[in-house]
């Protein structure tokens, strides 16, 4: 391939579409994730792909990018000649050669090498017998100082931050001369500051003739960023229209297809305490700080939400309450009981339910049946052994029974819990963990990839558990989530947590200010 | 004791320990490839086998040395060709896998042997590789002795050190090696063939395993005996660990084990008063390899993907 | 066409599976014994004959398989729970060499009890073995898969260290074997004039033990959850260590009792060559039989008569009895690629 040449502007040479599909579908086992979607995009033309999790905004930028191959369908990718030529699917190299440049929800990095090696990584034939970092080197600096993205070339990977890292997801698409940028759900991990600065960067390359598609399900954004709206439901394209004519209500309405009511929360009075944090400082198991100081409590009957981004030390405070880490300073008590020492299996034993951010890793054992999986931390209870031997008939009848309550659709109790969808596998924890009537109920990120459906599923529950007297701590990315069932929400920015403030005294943009600036 | 520092200085037990060192550090480069490249290799006891066997069985029906490795390394070819496709595409598991081709390997190499040479109570010889003389280099006092009196395969496996080392870390093709280890999705997201730069990760690394295995029949003996690799292989597993994954200290620890196998050995012979068994000597390098693995097992950086079957297309 | 997952693979599938592996490993070894220059037809039918064709081979097969079952259950515990057990080998060597100790009257005991107490130390011998390894997983993070094969070798030289000095059977001519078994300690043959012994029973009840145990019991869950994913089985509040050295003493004690029972019941004393690889063949039992503690009785019997068969055939046909060791290899390969029909469907785009 040679070192990558500067391509002249594609503007003056363009007057067509630069992409275009047609008729894309994709079926994975029943589910027909993409359903003959058609689709172009122009020059310079920034586009909104939206649509609610598991609609097939994804999957179509997979098909796109080569990940996945198409059942059926045509992509045709315009050369630096405006022709279209149709691309050779099912293989990412077919489009990085093309000029399609993918930024990946999840980040397709290697962490043990550094931002320079990433970028350069799949660019040089493999079988040159030595590396040019230093011509790459000045083509990457070039590019930052021309985008505005700026990075420190030789940390590892697992050293930068989360922006830090989209930023080289951003710069490996633009070093290949990427004339299509794709980003999956960009702004899931970053502040509401940073989100602004990743729009100007992007307005900016599109002004400079970068085609961008952008895939969100948040409406706020796709108004803000985007001159063009593709929604996607069920797979199906139902509508495209320019971003300039279009209403945040028929937008949600056009997602999900029918009117969603709005969650109620309605005003209850909070009573005793069931978690108190009292100047607690947590190390992650390295030793890398995670929480510091940190004074929290959440009471019965209410929702206390925790805002910020990912590796602001949620991760740390969730590993706490889930019996994972100590404190190596400062109190724990739950409901009442000094909680310092306790282990994941106390937490079950004391009815208090978690769920977990990480539902396949954490959450649940794919390979196990839906009755196993709902005894795994029961286990040691009357219902579901007797003196060591398990009772499968007692189990498989309570697993019937969650279901139902809960409305997981799967074959069966002995169906693999693998073989769930996303918003099926986040029912049954919830019934696991909400059918033992906990005091204090720890949720993290617990709507993540779930359609709007499941969603207000979730939200339901939760705040049906909160009538019930428990008390929740929410932590959740999603800050329209936490304003609309959190009583209180404090903000964690640093490993520091802000004074948890009443929610009708706070908004977007407040508490995009508080996450900005250590609180 | 005298008696020790009289080893450690003499060029006698250097030399054995570099001779001794040889198919260790083939064996731990090979497998430091594969696992690079994010494939646990347990085959490697049956590939060391199937190597020392297939080179020497290739000279003793008459071919020259040279073609006697190459014939060694393209067996290990072979297997390594067999463990990347179960492992890779099919996806199944690495442990499983890696322990049917040791038992595959071992077993192929005892039958192939015994078909060739049924009655065979003794095993036969063949003309194995000379120590290389290089002239004025042997003749120098000590580093002569302990250097420059090796065979050629001990100097084909530090130069592949160097070798190994310069592709790892200077090259596209190590760059990509190294990335698969650690995250197959971020090479795959860059257009490189995961399941291609594994599969010939590991048919590469089974090649300097069998290498490593032909040396002790053409270069250190010079005659195939049953359970003649004794574990060399699992030992190799450990100093894979103990190197961090980097060739440079691969050759150190290999080095240093091999001292301290030649060690023990001089150990046998001269303090048999101390009447213990000369099976404790033996047992010694087993037991190291355990001390060294318990040494280094907090910090052991592991490459993020070994053992995690890549799926394409499963996201 | 495309690979799916299937939901559930229908029980003649899981059934048909590891026959369908036995019969192709067979098939794929007739290559090497066509190039061996024998009859392969012939070969076969001898094996075949020498596995089964008379009372004496069944009662040979049988008595072979019982180390195999017990090997086979102990690699069957372990991976289940994701231990990577490969030194049962070794494990068997060491719950042999205390069953001799014992057995033969060298510590100084007899009496009534004394065959129950082969068993039992040869299963405390075995299990622990395997709990130094199991610690060094569970206390430092040692990988097992090096630690257990490495102290196979470790075992193996200190049994023939025993072998030429304490334990060196003072009548035996200056041989490397222990003092025979008391008659007291070994186990009773089964039938007359065969070498069918107690040890086959004793297989196959801890085989149900070991199948109810893993099935039923909450112990066994939880190494089943533990072996199937370890973080979610952590943040259940199972104890995870504790499942994990409680697999080890399990699996070890397992292979351990294959050797009290070999030197017990079978051999009567034990010598260096006591086991000619059935610590690596229980692997390839356990594999066969997908880990079913059950099916390790069938998987055992087949890889046994391959054994068995293949001696006789040896000796009648002159090829190499190594053809045993490549069939079953090849069966333990070609048992992983069954599974991906078991796991997967072809699906038509």
């Amino acid at each position: 391939m040679g070192v990558p040449v500067e391509r002249s502007a594609p503007e003056e040479s363009m007057s067509g579409p630069v992409l275009r599909l047609a008729g894309i579908t994709r079926r994975f086992g029943d589910v027909l994730a993409n359903d003959g979607i058609s689709l172009e995009l122009a020059v310079g033309e920034i586009l909104a792909l939206l649509g609610e999790n598991g609609a097939g905004k994804t999957t179509l930028m997979n098909v796109l990018f080569g990940h996945y191959l198409a059942d059926s369908g045509t992509i045709e990718v315009a050369g630096s000649d405006g022709a279209l030529r149709p691309l050779r699917p099912g293989a990412p190299r077919a489009a990085l050669d093309a000029g399609i440049g993918m930024v990946h929800q999840h980040f397709a990095l290697a962490d043990n090498l550094s931002a320079l090696d990433n970028v350069v990584l799949g660019t040089e034939p493999l079988l040159r017998p030595l590396r040019h970092r230093v011509a790459a080197r000045e083509r990457i600096k070039a590019l930052m100082a021309r985008s505005g993205l700026t990075v420190d070339l030789d940390a590892p990977i697992r050293a930068l931050s989360v922006g830090e890292r989209q930023r080289v997801e951003i710069l490996k698409a633009l070093y290949r001369d990427a004339r299509i940028l794709i980003l999956d759900e960009p702004t899931a991990v970053l502040t509401p500051q940073e989100t602004d600065e990743l729009f100007v960067i992007l307005q900016g390359l599109a002004a400079r003739g970068l085609a961008i598609v952008f895939i969100s399900h948040k409406l706020g954004e796709v108004l803000a960023l985007s001159r063009r709206i593709v929604v996607l439901r069920a797979g199906k394209v139902v509508a495209g229209l320019l971003t300039g004519e279009a209403g945040r209500e028929q937008l949600a309405e056009l997602m999900v297809g029918r009117p969603v009511p709005p969650t109620v929360r309605e005003p209850l009075d909070p009573g005793r305490p069931v978690l108190e944090l009292e100047d607690v400082d947590v190390d992650h198991a390295d030793g890398r700080p995670s929480l510091r100081e940190v004074t929290l409590a959440v009471r019965e009957r209410e929702i206390v939400g925790i805002a910020g981004v990912a590796g602001n030390g949620q991760a740390g405070l969730a590993d706490l309450l889930s019996g994972l880490l100590r404190v190596s300073r400062g109190t724990v008590r739950l409901c009442g009981e000094d909680a310092r020492t306790w282990q994941p299996a106390t937490f079950a034993a004391r009815r208090i339910a978690r769920i977990p951010e990480d539902r396949e890793r954490h959450g649940v054992i794919a390979e196990m049946s839906i009755w196993e999986n709902l005894a795994l931390a029961d286990r040691q209870r009357p219902e579901v052994q007797r003196l060591g031997w398990l009772r499968r008939g007692a189990m498989r009848a309570r697993a019937g029974h969650i279901m139902a309550t809960y409305d997981v659709r799967a074959q069966g109790p002995d169906a693999k819990v693998g073989l769930l969808s996303g918003g099926n596998m986040q029912k049954l924890i919830l019934g696991r963990e909400l059918e033992r009537d906990p005091p204090f109920i720890l949720a993290d990120q617990p709507t993540r990839g779930l359609d709007v459906g499941a969603v207000a599923d979730v939200h339901r529950r939760l705040l049906a558990a909160r009538a019930q007297g428990a008390g929740i701590l929410l932590i959740s990315e999603d800050l329209d989530e936490l304003l609309a069932i959190a009583d209180r929400i404090a903000v964690l920015h640093r490993g520091r947590l802000s004074a948890a403030l009443p929610t009708e005294q706070l908004s977007v943009r407040a508490l995009g200010l508080m996450m900005a600036h250590a609180a | 004791m005298e008696g020790v520092i009289d080893i450690l200085l003499s060029a006698a037990f250097w030399a054995a320990a570099v001779r001794i060192a040889t198919p260790l550090i083939l064996g731990t480069l090979g497998e430091l490839l594969c696992e690079r490249a994010g494939v646990l290799n347990l085959g490697i006891e049956g590939i060391m086998t199937a190597g020392a066997m297939s080179g020497w069985l290739a000279v003793y029906q008459g071919a020259d040395l040279w073609t006697g490795v190459a014939i060694a390394a393209a067996v290990g070819m072979a297997f390594g060709l067999l463990h990347g496709v179960f492992t890779v595409p099919l996806g199944l598991s690495q442990h499983v896998t890696g322990i049917g081709i040791t038992l595959l390997a071992t077993s192929l190499a005892y039958f192939t042997y015994r078909m060739v040479l049924p009655e065979a109570t003794s095993p036969p010889r063949i003309e194995p590789f000379p120590p290389l003389a290089i002239p004025w280099l042997s003749d120098l006092p000590f580093v002569g002795a302990v250097l420059f009196r090796q065979t050629a395969l001990t100097w084909l496996a530090l130069g592949l050190v160097v070798l190994v080392a310069w592709v790892l870390y200077q090259t596209p093709l190590g760059l990509a090696v190294r990335a698969v280890g650690e995250s197959p999705a971020a090479a795959e997201a860059q257009g490189i063939d995961v399941y291609a730069v594994r599969i010939g990760a590991v048919m590469a690394g089974s090649a300097l395993m069998a290498v490593g295995g032909a040396f002790l029949t053409m270069s250190a003996f010079n005659a195939f005996f049953f359970e003649m690799i004794a574990g060399r292989g699992w030992i190799c597993i450990a100093l894979v660990v103990f190197a961090s994954w980097r060739p440079g200290k691969a050759l150190l620890g290999a080095l240093l084990f091999g001292a301290f196998d030649a060690f023990q050995v001089r150990l046998q012979q001269e303090v048999v008063e101390i009447g213990l068994p000369y099976q404790v000597f033996l047992m010694l390098p087993y037991l190291l390899s355990i001390g060294a693995l318990i040494a280094v097992s907090r910090r052991a950086a592991y490459p993020q993907a070994l053992m995690v079957p890549y799926r394409k297309g499963e996201r | 066409m495309r690979l799916e997952p299937r939901a559930h693979p229908p029980l003649a599938l899981t059934l048909a599976a590891p026959v369908a592996a036995a019969a192709l490993a067979l098939l794929i070894c007739a290559l090497p014994l066509a190039w061996a220059g024998a009859p392969v037809l012939a070969a076969y039918g001898r094996i075949l004959q020498g596995a089964l064709g008379s009372v004496f081979a069944l009662t040979e097969t049988l008595a072979r398989a019982t180390p195999l079952i017990l090997t086979g259950l102990a690699a069957a515990v372990a991976f289940r729970a994701k231990l990577w057990n490969i030194g049962a080998e070794g494990q068997l060597y060491a719950g042999a060499l205390a069953a001799v100790a014992v057995g033969s009257g060298a510590l100084g005991l007899s009496g009534l009890l004394l065959m129950p107490a082969v068993v039992l130390v040869g299963a405390l011998a075995g299990a622990l073995l395997l709990l130094v390894p199991a610690l060094l997983k569970v206390r430092l993070g040692v990988d097992e898969v090096v630690t257990t094969l490495l102290l196979n070798f470790v075992v193996l030289l200190f049994v023939q260290m025993m072998l030429e000095g304490p334990l060196q059977d003072p009548m035996g001519m200056g041989w490397p074997q222990s003092p025979p078994v008391l008659p007291e300690a070994e186990l009773p043959e089964l039938l007359p004039r065969t070498r069918l012994h107690l040890g086959l029973v004793i297989a196959l009840v801890l085989a149900g033990l070991a199948w109810l145990y893993t099935t039923r019991t909450v112990f066994g869950f939880e190494a089943r959850a533990v072996g199937a994913n370890v973080e979610a089985a952590r943040y259940a509040g199972m104890p995870v260590a504790r499942v994990l050295l409680r697999t080890a003493l399990i699996s070890g004690a397992l292979a351990g009792i294959a050797g009290a029972s070999e030197v017990a019941g079978l051999k009567g004393y034990l010598t260096q060559d006591l086991s000619p690889g059935f610590g690596y063949a229980g692997i390839v039992v356990a594999m066969l039989a997908q880990l079913n503690p059950l099916g390790c009785i069938a998987s055992a019997l087949f890889v046994a008569g391959v054994f068995v068969g293949a001696d006789s055939m040896s000796r009648a046909l002159g090829v190499s009895s190594y053809l045993a060791n490549l069939i079953v290899a090849t069966a333990l390969l070609t048992m992983l690629l069954a599974t991906l029909v078991t796991r997967y469907r072809l699906r038509r785009s």
